[in-house]
């Protein structure tokens, strides 16, 4: 009976085994009580729930997507910096941590990077600045855009509660079998893991599609594909990775929970599995992985090297190409993570080839940023900051990329250190680079206030010191033949690298420290900085025509595009800040808590398997399938805004920019001296 | 009801290609999943660990009642979609019905198989090569389940509502599944039955 009600869920499944775990799950509890201590004391229970969990508006889906990323990166980086820490103590004895904890702590701070803060990060950022980048009032499927940010929060706090509730996965963040296998890991470890990933994961398929009908069907008149704003191609490029590369991680991870929740033999060790099939599968997504993570990050350099080096984007067509090519290239390397699988030299040699090829359009993009500001008038803010930090450091990893590209150098680093150390020297600098970039370029449009410039400046001093001191020993580690995840060791030449990388490991802690403090500051002294006019850096494409923060319809009457860098264009033309004539009725999609429901049931679905409680999970099957055809039976999902209330918001707006104090940087004399004109196409 | 009678706004039928465009894309996706389950599936037949081979356990009768029931329902759907752009209510709903029963046919075909390979010690755990054989043809019979409930839901949708614009739209994009999903089982056919009983 027990057994029937609770599955294999027991009161032993609570971390009182060790002090270390205990204390885990007690922040991960304190932390979710006073957030909700936080909302009641401010009475904000109302606003919380029904202008934000049940908001459809793109603008407050990205911002949400934005908080999951930012909570997941602290908890990912708590994981790293005890792996850091246990690394620098461990040699010749045991550390603080013992290896199950060890394993669990590399494994979930993998996952959690890559899926719960890169991954939310990404599409918060999309979600807030595509749409208005591309003249559209939303993204195409509002409400689909809502289930996906909950079933995206949905595996988040799968991996959150498995500190609470049993353990997480001891088997990395690639959970490659035999040993993510039943027979030689039971336990729910890595049941928490593969469920966190599949819920997640069909939201990002979900994303993908939404977001691809909007850059096609949703553009703005006058917006064709050859003025579309750089960050918005590569949103393109990646929505259709996201697309067609996921299925290949819901297969890979659907078999593999076959294998272990039904005893089905696709990967195990006997009765005809096939190991390697898994380590195809997760890679065949994999791969295009770090292309969905990094185009957009592409995006937003290109968008800050632009504005803040005041000059058209070099080479628009070459980057649009390159992305392109990028898009394309990125499903033929997928092999080159697993070279020494055995695979003919044949084999090896053309996915090398093709890895030493993929880093070609990437070298295309260097070059054109580099042009771009070349005889530019640099504005050293923030954004830019990350940009030119990410110029110099990214170039270094993809050096190390491309001898890791070559079979038999592949061969000697495997599995080492050489190998972390060249992915975090693309993943840092690449992608969390440009999405702190982008944070700071977009935060005023999303708040309506500036974030604070030297603490901005501070956070990146203290990252970029921090991620070489932190990485580049880990280049040496490897050479010196240290392997990878390794929880203690006996060679005394190791240790001194590992004491620098747990001090670079720390002021990457300061750096965030700083990105909090720049929050707090800025939050306090808001009123000082800002953002009348919605467009604060004198910027070149829409997203800077709406107000800061956008009215709920953005544009209340949709721009003409006329040429790309369409409002640096309007600016020119001094058609920019027009007065509409008339405005009419906009009808908007309404709130509702469907998208939440089918969120919490998915949660509670991956939940119910993990622990095998069979009831639970077929009852929130039952409650998603209920929530999708109530929504589907609804034809009445819009309200209509009448033209008087659009006109009593436009008014306001007129009003403020008409009080608004000159922007510092269209001082600037070269402003209206660079018309933007077309490429040739 | 008539055709005249579904006028639709510009911004109206902008929304409704907006969604038939998400639904491709989203079949495109779906497409993908069973390319790989189909690769899969070529990777592991000849896994059988000493148990029972294609050849052993497929029956060619029922494979080919369950093709021709699937492809006769695909036929009636498209009866349905006839009537539909006729504006004909009552046979929008008749045809429907039919494809659920034929639909219904033929999970009821699989469900058999499948039992009958359990009963028999060829279930899903006993070899890589049944794995894959119950994960692939399981999954497409997944779809077609959630394609049913999708079915009396749009009856129930016909019933209440009648053929307005919003129902008919839904009912193109379930016949778009529909259709999907017999290619998908004119794959498996050719995949998974004819060469595992040649």
């Amino acid at each position: 009976m027990e057994q029937e009600l609770f599955g294999r869920l027991t009161i032993d499944s609570l971390p009182f085994y060790s002090a270390i775990a205990a204390s885990g799950a007690a922040v991960t509890v304190l932390g979710a009580l006073s957030v909700m201590a936080v909302i009641t004391y401010f009475g904000a229970w109302r606003l919380v729930l029904f202008d934000w969990v049940s908001s459809i508006d793109h603008k407050k889906i990205g911002i949400m997507y934005v908080m999951v990323a930012l909570v997941m990166l602290m908890r990912g980086f708590i994981d790293a910096a005890m792996m850091r820490s246990q690394q620098a103590i461990a040699y010749n004895n045991e550390g603080y941590l013992p290896p199950d904890h060890f394993d669990q702590i590399f494994s979930s701070h993998g996952t959690i990077m890559i899926f719960f803060m890169a991954m939310p990060f990404l599409s918060g950022l999309i979600n807030l600045i595509m749409p208005q980048q591309i003249g559209s009032r939303d993204v195409a499927f509002p409400f689909m855009n809502s289930i996906s940010l909950w079933l995206t929060t949905a595996g988040a706090g799968l991996v959150l509660v498995s500190l609470v509730i049993g353990k997480f996965s001891t088997a990395g963040w690639t959970g490659y079998p035999p040993y993510s296998g039943s027979q030689f890991t039971p336990g729910v470890g890595v049941d928490y893991w593969l469920w966190a990933v599949l819920v997640s994961g069909v939201g990002s398929t979900m994303s993908g599609i939404n977001f691809l009908v909007t850059i096609i069907k949703c553009r703005a008149p006058g917006m064709t594909m050859f003025r579309l704003p750089l960050f918005t191609w590569t949103v393109f490029v990646t929505s259709i990775l996201m697309i067609f590369a996921f299925p290949a991680l819901t297969v890979a991870c659907g078999a593999l929970m076959l294998d272990r929740t039904f005893g089905f033999h696709f990967f195990t060790n006997e009765a005809g599995g096939n190991m390697m099939n898994y380590i195809n599968l997760f890679w065949l997504w994999g791969h295009p992985e770090v292309y969905i993570l990094i185009l957009p990050a592409f995006g937003v350099f290109s968008e800050v090297v632009a504005t803040f080096s005041q000059k058209r984007l070099f080479g628009y067509i070459s980057l649009v190409l390159a992305t392109m090519a990028i898009g394309i290239l990125s499903f033929t390397v997928w092999l080159h993570h697993f070279f020494t699988m055995g695979s003919s030299a044949r084999v090896n040699s053309f996915f090398g080839t093709m890895t030493t090829i993929i880093a070609v359009p990437t070298g295309v993009k260097v070059f054109d940023w580099l042009l771009t500001m070349y005889r530019g008038r640099i504005i050293f803010k923030p954004p830019m900051l990350y940009t030119l930090g990410f110029l110099v450091t990214f170039v270094i990893g993809g050096l190390s990329g491309v001898l890791l590209a070559l079979p038999p150098i592949d061969y000697l680093m495997h599995n080492t250190t050489f190998l972390i150390a060249h992915f975090h020297n693309m993943i840092i600098p690449g992608v969390l680079f440009g999405y702190l970039a982008g944070y700071m370029f977009w935060f005023p449009k999303a708040f309506g206030f500036k974030l604070n410039e030297w603490w901005g400046a501070a956070s990146f001093w203290c990252w970029i010191i921090g991620f070489y001191l932190a990485f580049m020993p880990l280049y040496v580690l490897g050479l010196l033949g240290m392997p990878r995840r390794m929880e203690h060791y006996e060679i005394a030449a190791w240790q001194p690298h590992l004491i620098i990388a747990a001090i670079g490991a720390f002021i990457i802690f300061l750096g965030i420290v700083c990105l909090g403090v720049q929050l707090a500051v800025s939050i306090r002294d808001r009123k000082q900085a800002l953002d009348l006019t919605g467009d604060p850096w004198n910027g070149r494409t829409l997203e800077w025509a709406t107000s800061s923060p956008a009215a709920p319809y953005n544009f209340a009457v949709l721009p003409q595009v006329q040429s790309i860098d369409a409002w640096w264009d309007m600016k020119a033309r001094g058609v920019a800040y027009e007065r509409p004539k008339q405005y009419e009725d906009i009808a908007i999609p309404k709130n509702t808590f469907i998208g939440a429901v089918i969120g919490g049931a998915g949660f509670v679905l991956g939940f119910a398997m993990v622990w095998w409680i069979w009831w639970l999970a077929i009852l929130s099957l039952a409650v998603i399938f209920a929530a999708i055809v109530i929504r589907a039976s609804d034809d009445d999902t819009d309200y209509v805004m009448p033209a008087s209330e659009v006109k009593k918001i436009e008014d306001a707006r007129f009003a403020q920019l008409a009080k608004a104090p000159k922007n510092e940087m269209a001082d600037d004399p070269g402003f209206a001296g660079d018309p933007a004109p077309e490429p040739a196409t | 009801m008539t055709a005249t009678a579904m006028t639709v706004s510009p911004q109206d039928a902008a929304k409704y290609e907006e969604k038939e465009f998400g639904f491709w894309l989203y079949l495109m996706s779906d497409a993908v999943i069973f390319a790989c389950l189909f690769a899969t599936y070529l990777v592991m037949v000849g896994n059988t660990a000493g148990g029972p081979t294609g050849k052993e356990l497929f029956s060619l009768e029922r494979a080919a009642g369950e093709t021709a029931l699937l492809l006769f329902s695909s036929t009636t759907f498209g009866f349905a979609a006839v009537a539909l752009s006729a504006g004909e209510r009552s046979r929008v709903l008749l045809w429907l019905a039919v494809t659920f029963v034929l639909g219904a046919g033929f999970i009821f075909l699989e469900f058999g198989e499948f039992a009958g390979m359990i009963a028999q010690g060829a279930g899903p755990d006993r070899s890589g090569f049944l794995s894959a054989f119950f994960t692939l043809v399981g999954t497409h019979g997944l779809h077609v389940s959630i394609g049913l409930l999708w079915i009396l839901v749009m009856i129930g949708q016909v019933v209440v509502k009648g053929l307005t614009v919003p129902v008919a739209s839904r009912l193109m994009r379930l016949g778009l599944f529909w259709h999907f999903l017999d290619i998908i089982w004119v794959v498996i056919f050719s995949v998974v039955y004819l060469p595992g009983l040649l």
